[in-house]
């Protein structure tokens, strides 16, 4: 079949997602592509509605019952994950990619010890014998911090504190080693101290154990933290990438924009705040146009009528906007007149 | 009876009994002795983790709670049960959830209209139709959505009806118990401006309740750090940010994620060991020291009393 030798651990290609639903069809992510290193760590950033998570259960193909995959591929070291069937599939969660979610308090199962569902993971996924397995189990919550984890082991989750919880979703994720972690804002819930231990845990285990990670927040300040590569999304697709400094330096995307001047600045905290007009756009009925146009101060006529493409700002970054298609053209044009 | 405050709180404690067993009562102290002063058309902005007591201290402010002890002025008058229905002409407030704070039941129209109609600020039905559509353009709302139900609209639209229904008696004063923090990043910014807008038209004063401390910085005139129930540090809002003095404060302020990547690159992050202790079960003396690398032993043995270091900052702390 084909090559297993690919530069990239993920890659996604022309994703769509939609939900179908009693009011019709949402569709929550509209040809979403991009790749991923191994050790990388890569942030999807947008507003709720942005189709982040949906991209995120996508990969994961944990969408609920209402949810489909209706175009594109994902690709895992250049292996089509839609030809896995069911057993392979849940092979894949856990051994190659793991998740962990926003709400610790409600993705861990009350009425088992976190112990038992850490060591669940580990046993679906590897030979190891019982001993082994409770070993390994301590050793991961050694490894993100959790004190006394033999004793912890045998606790409940309602025993544990928000920040204590989220320790051990992401120990569960890491037992068995993946090469790949999709955090769905993993600090969403948790008080700033909290977050500031948890990003910490992730940045150095990243180090540790060299898995590429998909952070997927809509916190700008955590995505200038963590990640060397940003998405940023909005009404189901990429409206620009590039590295921390392109987007926040240099973004030219008129949303990212916005969305920059949209939060306190960080040197001048008097400064009135810029707020992008009107409300996120309603998926079920999406415009023909560029998804942003109707909240956009700069939109042309062609940006109602056509969805703008992806240009190449540089090697590192790119936008899906008309304003930097049409600053191209202007360019081209003057330099053949000049 | 006046004087310079619009608002002074003094020494409010606000303890909840909980039951722990048969015939056992324990008290969590949410608020634990809490001081401070607002001025007409100030906006002081009140910090914390969960748990801190922020929220309780807010609606132990418009006797949501009675308070265990401790006194809250309004214009140099004590509130008071007799006189609070009175009061909350002068004092509103604005709910962190937009989803639930509205009757699903009711109209827009009715939501506005109903403080209204508790303090009889109308003489005919024309009149109060007309201070609605008054406060619903002032709070950007449209017109013609006066007839609508709260499901109609988007949590931004939902945060401004609740405004335009704390803004209905004319209040001096709003607490306002982290209006922004359901909402997404670009609604923020609307709704924070229409906050700004709105004090220097109307000129009243903010109790603005939030985690955020970006958000915080931004509309704050002073800013008060509380943890478990006590304000540790209360100072002016850039002199706070820049020059943090308590070491909760100084570890609050550099757990936030700065959304710029070479300030985050140059800063070294003060991570803070640990949980928040429980409020039922506080340690002795200072209730940071169990978190804090500069404890020494005379914090576990007396609580530091929040001192003036000049210029209006005041801290907490045996050790700084």
């Amino acid at each position: 079949m084909s090559t297993n030798t690919s530069e990239y651990l993920l890659e996604v290609k022309d994703l769509h997602t939609s939900f179908f639903t009693d009011s019709g069809e949402v569709k929550a992510v509209n040809g979403v592509s991009f790749t991923l290193k191994p050790g990388e760590i890569m942030g999807i950033v947008g507003e709720s509605g942005s189709g982040k998570s949906v991209t995120a259960y996508s990969i994961m193909r944990i969408l609920a019952d209402t949810g489909r995959i209706t175009g594109g591929q994902v690709l895992y070291r250049g292996e089509d994950l839609a030809t896995y069937d069911n057993k392979k599939m849940a092979g894949f969660r856990g051994k190659c990619c793991s998740i962990i979610f926003q709400d610790p308090m409600t993705s861990l199962n009350p009425v088992f010890t976190v112990g038992s569902q850490i060591m669940e993971a580990i046993r679906l996924h590897t030979n190891k014998s019982k001993a082994e397995v409770k070993a390994r189990a301590i050793e991961m919550l050694e490894l993100v911090g959790v004190n006394e984890p033999a004793k912890r082991i045998n606790q409940y989750p309602h025993e544990l504190s928000g920040g204590m919880r989220q320790r051990v979703m992401i120990a569960m994720a890491l037992a068995c080693e993946p090469d790949i972690l999709i955090a769905d804002e993993p600090t969403t819930a948790l008080d700033v101290t909290i977050q500031a231990q948890i990003l910490e845990l992730m940045q150095d285990l990243q180090k540790r154990l060299g898995m590429a990670i998909i952070m997927v927040t809509h916190d700008l300040g955590v995505i200038a933290d963590m990640c060397d590569k940003i998405v940023v999304m909005y009404g189901g697709s990429i409206c620009e990438r590039g590295t921390a400094d392109d987007i926040f330096y240099d973004a030219r995307h008129e949303y990212t924009k916005g969305l920059l001047r949209s939060i306190p600045n960080v040197n001048n905290s008097k400064e009135r705040l810029i707020p992008i007009s009107g409300t996120p756009i309603n998926l079920l009925n999406m415009p023909k146009g560029c998804a942003f146009c109707s909240r956009c101060d700069k939109a042309m006529k062609i940006c109602l009528e056509q969805k703008p493409q992806e240009v190449s700002i540089s090697e590192t970054h790119q936008a899906a906007c008309w304003m930097n298609i049409k600053k191209m053209m202007e360019e081209q044009a003057g330099g053949a007149n000049a | 009876m006046s004087s310079e405050y619009l608002v002074e709180v003094k020494d409010l404690k606000q303890h909840f009994p909980i039951k722990t067993g048969f015939m056992k009562t324990t008290y969590l102290k949410a608020v634990d002795g809490v001081s401070f002063a607002i001025k007409p058309g100030e906006t002081l902005g009140l910090v914390g983790e969960s748990g801190c007591g922020k929220t309780t201290v807010g609606r132990t402010l418009l006797r949501l709670y009675e308070p265990t002890s401790g006194q809250v002025l309004f214009n140099g008058e004590e509130v008071t049960d007799k006189n609070i229905t009175a009061l909350r002409k002068k004092m509103q407030m604005v709910f962190q959830d937009p989803y639930s704070s509205l009757d699903p039941r009711m109209t827009v129209e009715d939501i506005i209209g109903e403080p209204l109609d508790v303090h009889k600020l109308y003489t005919s039905k024309a009149e109060r139709r007309d201070k609605i559509l008054n406060l619903m353009e002032l709070v950007g709302l449209n017109a013609e959505h006066a007839t609508r139900y709260a499901h109609e609209f988007s949590g931004g639209q939902r945060q401004r009806i609740g405004i335009a229904r704390a803004l209905a008696v004319d209040p001096k004063f709003i607490v306002c118990d982290e209006p922004v923090s359901a909402l997404d990043v670009s609604i923020q910014a609307q709704v924070v401006n229409m906050f700004e807008d709105l004090q220097e038209k109307l000129g009243v004063a903010y109790l603005f309740i939030a985690h955020d401390l970006l958000i915080v910085r931004h509309i704050s005139d002073r800013i008060a750090v509380m943890y478990l129930g006590k304000i540790v540090e209360i100072a002016d809002a850039d002199e706070l940010s820049d020059h943090p003095q308590h070491p909760y404060t100084t570890s609050l302020l550099s757990a936030v994620p700065i959304p710029d990547p070479k300030i985050t690159r140059q800063r070294k992050r003060i991570i803070l060991e640990g949980d928040v202790p429980s409020p039922m079960n506080m340690p002795t003396g200072c209730a940071f020291r169990s978190r804090c690398r500069y404890a020494t032993e005379k914090c576990a043995k007396e609580c530091p009393k929040l001192e003036d270091r000049g210029n209006g900052h005041f801290v907490a702390c045996w050790n700084k």
